[in-house]
């Protein structure tokens, strides 16, 4: 299958680990990947901060960039959650955003979606033999409606013990610029998260988010904690020729 | 005797104080997972749930659209019964409408059950100044009363105090307001429960009149219900002779059947039961049994503004069952009073906004007070869509370019020229690769305070774009050696 990647702005700039290993693994399973280069950003931080003529723009032009893919992939829970989702709304009914939008949104997956759902794969190969614990986000629960399907693919990685996250539903405080804005409550609410994810004795913290990974991270690593953060995707493209180090 | 949440300060401040203080985060931790425990369990036990959420958020969206029929039929209706219906366009209207009614009965005291509107428009500071004194007669209510305090929850207006606060309370404040706190009191709940039970006994049986909230005005009978745990409130809508109800209009709904949704939905998202333990109705007046004389204060202040703005207006929905707060990360570390509102919480943080609009500092602040995690959402019973109207609110507040927001514009127009073309994207990344040595470990202006708890991440020497590209080039050179 012919898979258009959407690697977003801050797995761009900050994280390219994440689209290096999603080009891995999908490669690695038999599937042409490409990249359009004209893509930039979602628009999520615009959205979410109350500017929605600067997302509203950002939408149009995801919707040109990938308006002719079969599949595009979104490693971020929450930018496939707002092109899914809000994309289609920041338009209004009938215009050509809203189509556009609409369109394209059931094209649109997260990492975990596509590989069960679209290539109907679970068991992808993966060795990492790691003590691993999974953070759910909160986009990827509740607005993509994940449910077991990362718990799955992480289950059949060979050498892999997956632990339980305590108060794994709650929100890590993140928030885009809610971080920014409300940083008590932001620390606060990373600061449990990280003493819950520290208490599982886990090597590693995964989740399909790096926006939350970096929050959740930075916080241990304040804490000198010990608990590396991975991507899922690092995760899955892992092999016993070449593993993810940690 | 109750401060007003007038200078409150904003969100974040409030959160500030609120976040460094243990015993209130204990308390607050404890008591919202133990509800929310409880609530899922009750939710879970029904297997049509979703439907009786969709089913809820129509009869309220129905009622709503129709809302100037259903308030001219519920006026009638309460009419036919013999009661008397007032129009209160704000809350100076509806406190002198309370206020001349209780100083026509001759009578200087009020006993009340715990109403929200009563609390939004401050009836008890307006009806003292009246000289009339209010005793609040739910057990939370009361606590919050004697601790000369403000409430912190919709339904556990104490949520914040644990018992032996609550002891402390009873033994140093009790005695000046009627009946003293037993000697010898402990902080043994039913201890507490008892010595105010036989408080307030004093006052339902001296009082004569009553002022009372609800969470239902039935338009076809002009039928007004309580719901409630305690059976406080029947006593205050049974004994008095005059009884004065303070209803937000949006309380409306149609018919009895209407009911019949939300009597299944609301106690399993408010208190995590199956039914509350006392259901109250009350029509007009019936002579010879309860209150002889009733008016209704239909209460706009507001609401019609906020069912004007066709995003905003599903936070009218509400049916104050608290679900949103005890989800909410956000409000389980900072408790109600940083919300500067009788309305806290994620429901709060869209109905006060709207209700005051956001030229205030607190108003202004309260729709970014969320992490926009959704649980509060996912767990409404109406199915009010908390985070989108945040998010509406944060639009109406960023165009109006307060302070702080001029800055954040600029940023954000920065950010949406480098992000609207690929190149300049590249362009931006590659700058920032070669600066990366220069990036401090401290960020200065307002980002610093990510950087105060938290480690930022180290900028990587190359982009995925630059990786890409790279390889795509080494790619065709290997080709064109082949």
């Amino acid at each position: 299958m012919r898979i258009a990647l959407f690697i977003t702005c801050l797995n761009d700039t900050l994280y390219p680990d994440t689209g290096r290993a999603v080009v891995r693994l999908l490669e690695r399973l038999g599937h042409e990947v490409v990249f359009p280069e004209s893509q930039t950003c979602c628009g999520q931080m615009h959205y979410n901060t109350g500017y929605r003529r600067d997302a509203q723009r950002l939408a149009v032009r995801f919707a040109e960039t990938f308006g002719d893919a079969d599949a595009v992939l979104a490693p971020s829970g929450s930018c496939a959650a707002m092109v899914r989702d809000i994309h289609p709304r920041l338009g209004r009914p009938g215009s050509p955003l809203e189509r556009a939008a609409s369109r394209l949104a059931p094209r649109v997956h997260d990492l975990s979606e596509l590989l069960v759902d679209v290539l109907g794969v679970t068991d992808v190969g993966a060795y990492f033999p790691h003590t691993v614990t999974y953070h759910p986000t909160c986009h990827g629960l509740r607005m993509l409606g994940l449910g077991d399907r990362p718990y799955a693919l992480l289950r059949a990685v060979r050498g892999l013990k997956l632990v339980d996250l305590p108060e794994a539903h709650e929100c890590c405080g993140f928030g885009g610029t809610f971080a920014v804005k409300n940083p008590d409550v932001s620390a606060a609410m990373g600061t449990d998260k990280a003493r819950n994810v520290a208490a599982t004795g886990a090597e590693v913290l995964c989740a399909v988010d790096n926006s939350c990974l970096m929050h959740i991270g930075g916080t241990l690593d304040r804490q000198r904690a010990g608990v590396r953060v991975l991507h899922l995707a690092e995760i899955l493209a892992s092999t016993e020729q070449e593993p993810t180090r940690l | 005797m109750s401060r007003t949440f007038i200078g409150m300060p904003a969100f974040p401040r409030a959160a500030r104080t609120a976040t460094a203080d243990a015993q209130l985060r204990h308390n607050l931790r404890a008591a919202t997972r133990t509800i929310r425990g409880k609530r899922a369990a009750a939710v879970g036990e029904l297997d049509d749930w979703a439907a009786l959420r969709a089913a809820g958020k129509a009869v309220k969206e129905r009622t709503l659209r129709h809302l100037d029929r259903y308030l001219e039929q519920l006026e009638a209706s309460v009419t036919a019964a013999g009661g008397h219906v007032h129009w209160a366009a704000d809350a100076a209207e509806a406190n002198r409408i309370v206020a001349d009614l209780v100083q026509a009965t001759g009578h200087s005291e009020v006993v009340k059950v715990k109403s929200m509107a009563t609390q939004e428009i401050g009836l008890n500071d307006a009806l003292r100044e009246a000289g009339i004194t209010a005793y609040e007669t739910d057990l939370a209510e009361l606590i919050v009363q004697l601790g000369d305090d403000l409430p912190s929850h919709i339904l556990v207006p104490a949520i914040h105090r644990d018992r032996a606060e609550i002891r402390e309370i009873f033994l140093r404040r009790m005695a000046g307001w009627g009946v003293p706190a037993p000697e010898g009191l402990t902080d043994d709940p039913r201890a507490l429960a008892e010595a105010a039970r036989v408080h307030l006994r004093e006052k339902f049986l001296n009082a004569r009149v009553a002022v009372s909230g609800a969470n239902f005005a039935v338009a076809e009978t002009g039928t007004l219900v309580v719901l409630e745990s305690e059976g406080n409130g029947r006593m205050c809508l049974t004994l008095p002779e005059t009884l004065i109800s303070v209803v937000g209009i949006e309380k409306t709904i149609p018919t009895w059947a209407d009911l019949d949704v939300f009597l299944r939905t609301l106690p399993r998202s408010a208190t995590g039961e199956r039914m509350n333990p006392y259901t109250s109705t009350w029509t007009g007046v019936t002579p010879g049994d309860g209150p002889q004389e009733f008016h209704l204060v239909l209460l706009d202040n507001g609401r019609t503004d906020v069912l004007a703005d066709e995003v905003g207006r599903q936070a009218l929905r509400c049916i104050r069952c608290s679900a949103c707060l005890n989800i909410c990360p956000v409000y389980e570390r900072t408790g109600g009073h940083a919300y500067g509102s009788v309305y806290p919480g994620p429901i709060g943080a869209i109905l006060t906004p709207q209700l005051r609009g956001t030229g205030g500092e607190p108003e202004a602040s309260l729709p970014y007070a969320s992490s926009l995690c959704g649980a509060c959402y996912e767990v409404c019973p109406v199915a009010i869509d908390i985070p989108e109207v945040l998010v509406h609110l944060r639009e109406r507040v960023a165009s109006a370019g307060g302070a702080g927001h001029r800055v954040e514009k600029a940023a954000m127009a920065a950010a949406g020229w480098v992000l609207g073309d690929g190149r300049r994207l590249g362009a931006a990344q590659r700058a920032a690769a070669a600066a990366r040595s220069l990036v401090p470990r401290r960020l200065p202006g307002p980002a610093g305070a990510w950087t105060d708890t938290r480690d930022l991440p180290a900028v990587p020497g190359e982009s995925f774009r630059r990786w890409w590209r790279d390889r795509r080039v080494g790619g065709a050179d290997t080709e064109a050696e082949s």
